[in-house]
């Protein structure tokens, strides 16, 4: 296997039941590349999401981070691996502050011996949050405030610093700017472009064809569980890509590997 | 590493903006019921001017009316420690309604590992089991009764977390089941006679003492813990919970067991203190608990509440209930009004819940 392959899916397949809901993907990103997932909704991007994070159990396939055959057992593990995921559903728990949610699951603490009932490093975790905030560049007013007192954009806000507070092998972003505004979208754009330049690979699932143009070196295109289109930025343009999409292009399946 | 110039905006760690805190509502909400109390008393001519809370005879070295106070803590102390046990269960977005049968199993069981042989000289006629039972170093009988309320409090954790059961109906089954085994245990009849150590648990003013310590030491661990912040998170959002990696039934299995062990600790020194077990221990103590706590500010939603609130709810509780004692009104009365409040408290939760969700 090469050296500068991050991320490998062979065969990556999830079934709810019936619901064949991601089928035989296959997929690579390579180092420092920023890839977009495109799709209509339901064609199973956050189930893919949702495999290679270790949240579901997949029901086939084979992944690999960085040369090395995974095999995840919860979020957890696939955060210690260095994956570091935005959900769609942004997984924030509303009557927590920002320290709070940043490190949710993963606390500073001390007297570690107390098992369950070790204690919180409260001012670790703000020192380390505010340096997370700085580092993006994200605005919240005060991180003492709850999650239920930020408007959406700032909610994506705290979610996407949450990834960047931690040094991540890769960063998964999963719509991130479906609910936003004009300004709050360009803070997130920033965000990804800093993260280019530091040379953090990303996976960028979007339906905004402008945003995916303007920051991706690649687009895979999945339809109905399947990778149809596995395209280079600069070999195709928004047509292309939305023929893709809605199926009128590439009805049989593209192998991206 | 590039620079960034997007500036960092008003990021703060601010503390004087911080929200007025919900606990000084509920405290200012006590504060006035007992303005009330004390209006009524000048107000209503057969009061006589007397005072609630304040000493109006001269009877005692301080302003206060001691003797009433003592009574009222007392009073609300033992349904206190069920109380921060319902807390934190209520705050991980469950409910207990089984508490006040684990009080009734436990204390029968207990109090059967620590009888006296002789009361007066005579064999103990309350006697469950054979000499080899009887004074018993009263450790024994207090960790039987932990162990009741741990065993009670895993199969109501295991059922909610592991079968898709509704924490409603998993707690009121073992609300049946417990009190049945409350009866099942000595056939009805009462455990009696236990020994000096063990009536010392719950002697005096023993009952508050350990109020007090584990109000404190649940205090600390809901706010400074590990323990305590995933309480909160799991009431949130337990789907977040679980994405950030938290073991949500593992944490779920432990709130309830946990509550499981104050309801019976409670038991324990209800029996101490009434020197007597009684399959009907506890009735309905889960309601007065989860009243306590959510008039003290806990969300039936999950996810919000303190120890500290629960506290406060317990003296409003407590106030109340001697309130109307001392405004000389039946017990028929007291009962219909300990309904109302705990009706009103769930009335308010619903109006905090609109209101935080119209901030969503
Ligand atoms: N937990 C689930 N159980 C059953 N079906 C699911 C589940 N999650 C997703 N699906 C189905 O899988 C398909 C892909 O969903 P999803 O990955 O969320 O799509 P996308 O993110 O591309 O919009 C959809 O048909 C959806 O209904
Ligand atoms: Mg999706």
């Amino acid at each position: 296997m090469q050296d500068d392959i991050v991320l490998k899916t062979e065969d990556l397949t999830k079934h709810y039941g019936g619901v064949h809901a991601l089928d035989g993907a296959n997929f690579e990103l390579k180092k420092g590349e920023h890839v977009a997932i495109m799709g209509d909704n339901g064609a199973g991007k956050s189930t893919f999401v949702r495999q290679i994070t270790g949240v579901e159990q997949r029901t086939r396939g084979k992944i690999w981070l960085y040369g090395k055959e995974v095999n995840f057992t919860g979020p957890i593990d696939a955060r210690e691996a260095g994956i570091e995921t935005v959900f769609q559903t942004l997984a924030l728990a509303d009557d927590l502050d920002v320290p709070d949610n940043l490190f949710l699951g993963r606390e500073l603490t001390f007297w570690n011996w107390l098992g369950p009932f070790r204690f919180l490093d409260y001012k670790a975790m703000r020192q380390a949050t505010i340096a997370g905030l700085e580092k993006t560049a994200v605005k919240i007013p005060n991180i003492k405030n709850t999650i239920r007192n930020m408007s959406g954009g700032q909610r994506q806000c705290v979610a996407i610093a949450r990834t960047a507070t931690f040094h991540s092998r890769l960063t998964i972003m999963d719509e991130p700017t479906a609910a936003l505004g004009v300004q709050e979208t360009e803070q997130v754009e920033n965000i990804i472009r800093q993260l280019k330049s530091v040379g953090e690979p990303l996976i960028l699932i979007s339906h905004n064809m402008r945003q995916v143009m303007d920051l991706v070196d690649r687009i895979i295109v999945f339809r109905r569980g399947r990778i149809v289109a596995n395209l280079k930025r600069d070999e195709t343009d928004g047509q292309d890509v939305v023929a893709y999409i809605t199926g009128a292009k590439g009805d049989d399946v593209a192998d991206v590997a | 590493m590039a620079e960034t110039s997007h500036g960092t905006g008003g990021l703060t760690f601010d503390k004087s903006k911080r929200a007025w805190p919900n606990e000084l509502n509920i405290f200012i909400a006590l504060i006035l019921i007992i303005c009330i109390f004390e209006a009524l008393g000048q107000l209503l001519p057969y009061m006589n001017g007397q005072s609630l809370l304040f000493d109006t005879k001269g009877r005692f070295d301080s302003i206060f009316n001691e003797a009433r106070i003592k009574i009222i803590i007392l009073q609300v102390s033992i349904i206190g420690i069920i109380a921060l046990g319902v807390t934190q269960v209520i705050i991980a977005g469950g409910i207990d309604l089984s508490s006040g049968s684990i009080v009734g199993a436990s204390a029968m069981i207990a109090m059967s590992f620590a009888q006296t042989e002789l009361v007066n000289g005579n064999p103990n006629p309350k006697a469950i089991f054979g000499p080899w039972a009887m004074d018993l170093p009263a450790i024994i009988p207090v960790i039987v009764g932990l162990l009741c309320g741990m065993l009670a409090g895993i199969i109501n954790g295991v059922l909610i977390a592991y079968t898709r059961i509704p924490p409603f109906i998993a707690t009121l089954g073992m609300m049946v089941s417990a009190r049945g085994v409350a009866k099942w245990w000595s056939r009805g009849n009462p455990i009696s006679f236990p020994t000096e150590d063990y009536a010392w648990i719950g002697s005096g003013m023993m009952p508050v003492i350990w109020f007090v310590l584990l109000a404190v030491l649940f205090h600390i661990i809901l706010r400074y813990t590990v323990y305590g912040k995933h309480t909160y998170a799991i009431g949130s959002n337990e789907d977040a919970a679980r994405m950030s990696g938290i073991k949500v039934a593992r944490h779920k299995v432990l709130v309830y067991t946990i509550a499981g062990m104050l309801a019976s600790f409670a038991a324990i020194i209800l029996s101490a203190k009434n020197l007597t077990a009684q399959s009907g221990m506890g009735l309905v103590y889960e309601l007065d608990a989860i009243a306590m706590a959510v008039i003290g500010g806990v969300s039936l939603a999950g996810g919000r509440g303190s120890i500290i609130g629960t506290c406060l709810g317990m003296l409003i509780f407590g106030v109340i209930i001697s309130g109307f004692t001392y405004l000389k009104l039946d017990a028929f009365y007291q009962e219909m009004v300990k309904g109302f409040i705990i009706v009103a408290a769930v009335v308010l939760d619903q109006w905090r819940q609109k209101k935080a969700a119209a901030k969503t």
